[in-house]
């Protein structure tokens, strides 16, 4: 016991103390934010100066005034005795960024308004005009029709629909779908990069031949099982210190940058589809009812069950190649198959959570770390669960059993190519 | 008293009979030579030793007990033949982190590995990493770390292999001051020379069976073939030399080599030069390197094993 814990020891420090370690977990946070702040910063960029729009209002459809909407910073200037013609040469002298003119219009037809500019309004002031006019026409029409605005607002209708469950619980969907395609990439990352992970960590030791000097100290099962929990702790390290930067950088940008957050709202109000805004503060809402402590256990359970048992094949693979790149990933495509399959399905588990496919690939052990992630969000039944949970603890085992036989007589043969067969054939041989 | 007794040991690969049915037995504080061609089953063998394998038949005596591969551990040093260290880890942490696979403490490893570190001049390797050292320098790292925790059985599987003969000596010096100190040294090599200057008692596998054991010099006189040298002040004129006493192997003006015929003694030959009236300077007995012994031994048979059909 003491054994491992020395080898668990080395193989997490060694990695964690690495120059490349730090820079890869600093940095992949930071460019991520840092991509994100980009796309914010560069699709408003343009809404946080003032434009200045001068209005001439032929049609007295908004009577000397007009309605902002929340956030809007758009400077409005009326202008009178001059036509649509004549004022369209000065504006820009004036010092306008744009023209907005309002013919005589029939308020049951409104056409011919329009907003002049020298190249494209951006979308985020042309829908703030937009918005200020809809208003303004809305109005007019109410006072034709002799609706006061309580009555509008009495008339008006903002219904969402509701998707009960037959069991009784409340749906989740959208933002269900959103945690689940989360957490499915999330296992899928972490069997990828640290599967691979543990399997350069014993070519390592195998090419550099340090394997046999270590055995005559450790069994190959310690060495093993070290090695993968060492590595398995490095990754829990790693994702640990993203999501604290990346939760505190979230938390920070606004703070830095506070127009941006600012804008970024506006942003989400201002797209031509009010349901997004709608959505998308739903989606919060919808955190709160997602069954999280079901989440957070599921995540660590299939994170270290689905990871202990694609470690130890990785690490059995890596135990039998020699020195040849090339037969490494001849070797490691059979193991990395059901890695991807269990990808596909659960792109396809997200959008369809019970159907057939889904529950044979979040059952079956090989898939069910990632299948079974996509699909938690989606109140699956118990029986479900608990079938996959246990399949997936007696598949670890039995594999980590499995691969420690093919590791043992793996790492120490130099210099041969090792067939398919051969390992077959090793899982039968006694110790 | 004996360390180590091997008792008919076998393992069987698929497709070789690796190792089949050794036994012999190791002296305490004794340096012991085991010696073989490539292929011989010597790295088999070896790693029955160190518990690595398990064999399929026969028992390991270690120190009067069964030998346990799990506790026994810690009373073995092995360096293997293909051996290496972690590339990308500095030196003084890689010697802890063996020192302590072996069970040390981390005080009392870091002590010894500072001791041995002074002793053969590594002090300044410490935070250097094994990717800058040199091929000796390694070989030297992995001697420390074969030895520091001072072990009963100390194995070397070609421990000389790429060190200069500076380093090489000092080792050699180590090994012996560590026989002493009353060390078993187990030593694997096709070196015959050092085999000869080093190891007290050998043995010799070849395809997985024991072909030869005793000590060096019981070998080396079991093997002679009465060959003698002698030196002449005098020289020698064709007519001096007799038929039937001796064959002349190689003449030369003042020095012969001659092989004896086994029906006679040394004294009849000398009696019979100095009555041909030559003057013998000196008259020594050459017997056979271990070198010959080993070529001799294992000629004939192919240089690299075939594979071969394993019923049993």
């Amino acid at each position: 016991m003491n054994k491992i814990s020395l080898v668990i020891q080395r193989e997490y420090l060694t990695r964690v103390k690495k120059k490349s370690f730090l820079i890869t977990t600093i940095l992949v946070p930071l460019i991520i934010i840092g991509f994100y702040a980009a796309i914010i910063a560069i699709s408003v960029s343009d809404s946080t100066d003032t434009s200045k729009i001068a209005v001439l209002d032929d049609g007295d459809l908004l009577n000397g005034k007009i309605e902002k909407s929340k956030g809007d910073n758009i400077a409005y200037s009326f202008i009178t005795n001059e036509t649509e013609e004549s004022f369209k040469a000065k504006y820009k002298k004036d010092g306008y960024n744009y023209f907005l003119y309002i013919p005589k219009i029939d308020i049951n037809q409104p056409t011919g308004i329009s907003l002049h500019s020298e190249s494209s309004v951006n979308i985020t002031t042309k829908s703030k005009v937009e918005r200020s006019i809809n208003t303004a026409i809305e109005r007019k029409r109410m006072e034709a029709a002799n609706i006061k605005p309580d009555q509008y607002k009495a008339i008006n209708a903002d219904v969402s629909i509701a998707n009960p469950l037959d069991s009784g619980k409340n749906s989740v969907t959208k933002v269900a779908t959103i945690v689940a395609f989360a957490c499915g990439i999330l296992i899928y990352m972490i069997l990828m990069i640290y599967g691979t992970m543990v399997m350069r960590g014993v070519m390592e030791e195998k090419i550099s031949r340090i394997a046999e000097v270590i055995i005559s100290s450790v069994k190959p099962f310690q060495l093993m099982l070290g090695k993968i929990i060492g590595i398995g702790l490095v990754g829990i390290t790693q994702f640990g210190i993203w999501i604290i930067l990346i939760v505190g950088l979230q938390f920070l940008l606004p703070l830095i940058f506070p127009s941006m957050a600012h804008s970024a709202t506006e942003l989400a109000q201002a797209a031509p589809q009010a349901q997004t805004a709608n959505g998308f503060t739903q989606a919060l809402e919808g955190i709160g009812s997602l069954p999280i402590g079901l989440i957070i256990f599921c995540f660590l359970f299939y994170f270290v069950g689905g990871y202990l048992m694609y470690a130890s094949l990785f690490a059995a693979i890596g135990s039998v190649i020699s020195e040849d790149q090339q037969e490494a990933q001849q070797l490691v495509f059979p193991v990395m198959m059901p890695i991807i399959f269990a990808f596909v399905i659960m792109t396809k588990a997200v959008t369809n959570p019970s159907s057939g496919l889904a529950i044979f690939g979040s059952i079956f052990p090989l898939t069910s770390p990632i299948v079974m992630m996509a699909r938690i969000c989606f109140d699956v039944p118990a029986w479900q669960l608990i079938v996959s949970m246990l399949l997936l603890v007696v598949t670890f085992i039995f594999f980590v059993w499995l691969t420690a036989k093919i590791y043992r007589t793996g790492i120490l043969l130099y210099g041969k190519k090792v067939t398919w067969r051969e390992m077959i054939k090793w899982l039968g041989r006694r110790s | 008293m004996a360390l180590l007794e091997l008792h008919n040991l076998k393992k069987y690969y698929a497709t070789q009979k690796a190792v089949d049915d050794i036994s012999f037995s190791i002296e305490k504080g004794s340096i012991f030579g085991l010696l073989g061609p490539n292929g011989a089953g010597k790295t088999t063998l070896l790693r029955m030793i160190t518990g690595i394998f398990f064999p399929d038949e026969g028992k390991i005596m270690f120190d009067g007990r069964e030998f346990d591969p799990i506790n026994d551990i810690v009373n073995i040093g092995y360096m293997p033949e293909e051996r290496g260290l972690y590339k990308k880890m500095k030196i003084g942490d890689q010697a802890l982190y063996l020192a302590q696979l072996k069970g040390l403490s981390k005080s009392d490893a870091m002590a010894r590995i500072k001791e041995w570190f002074l002793k053969f001049e590594m002090q300044t390797w410490w935070n250097k990493k094994v990717e800058d050292l040199s091929k000796g320098m390694s070989q030297k790292l992995q001697f420390v770390t074969t030895v520091l925790h001072e072990p009963k059985l100390i194995i070397l599987d070609e421990p000389f292999s790429g060190l200069d003969p500076v380093n090489a000596n000092m080792i050699k010096d180590e090994i012996y001051r560590l026989a002493q100190k009353g060390a078993t040294i187990i030593f694997s090599t096709h070196r015959m020379e050092q085999v000869e200057e080093i190891c007290d008692h050998i043995v010799l596998v070849n395809k997985g069976k024991k072909i030869l054991d005793g000590s060096v010099q019981k070998v080396r006189h079991d093997f002679k073939e009465n060959l003698f040298k002698v030196q002449f002040s005098n020289k020698i004129m064709p007519e001096h030399l007799a038929i039937h006493l001796f064959h002349v192997i190689k003449p030369g003006e003042r020095e012969l080599i001659i092989r004896r015929d086994p029906e006679y003694s040394n004294n009849d030959i000398l009696q019979y030069f100095i009555n041909k009236g030559l003057a013998v300077e000196s008259f020594n007995e050459i017997l056979p390197s271990l070198n010959d012994i080993f070529i001799k031994l294992v000629e004939g048979t192919p240089s690299t094993r075939q594979f071969q059909a394993v019923t049993a």
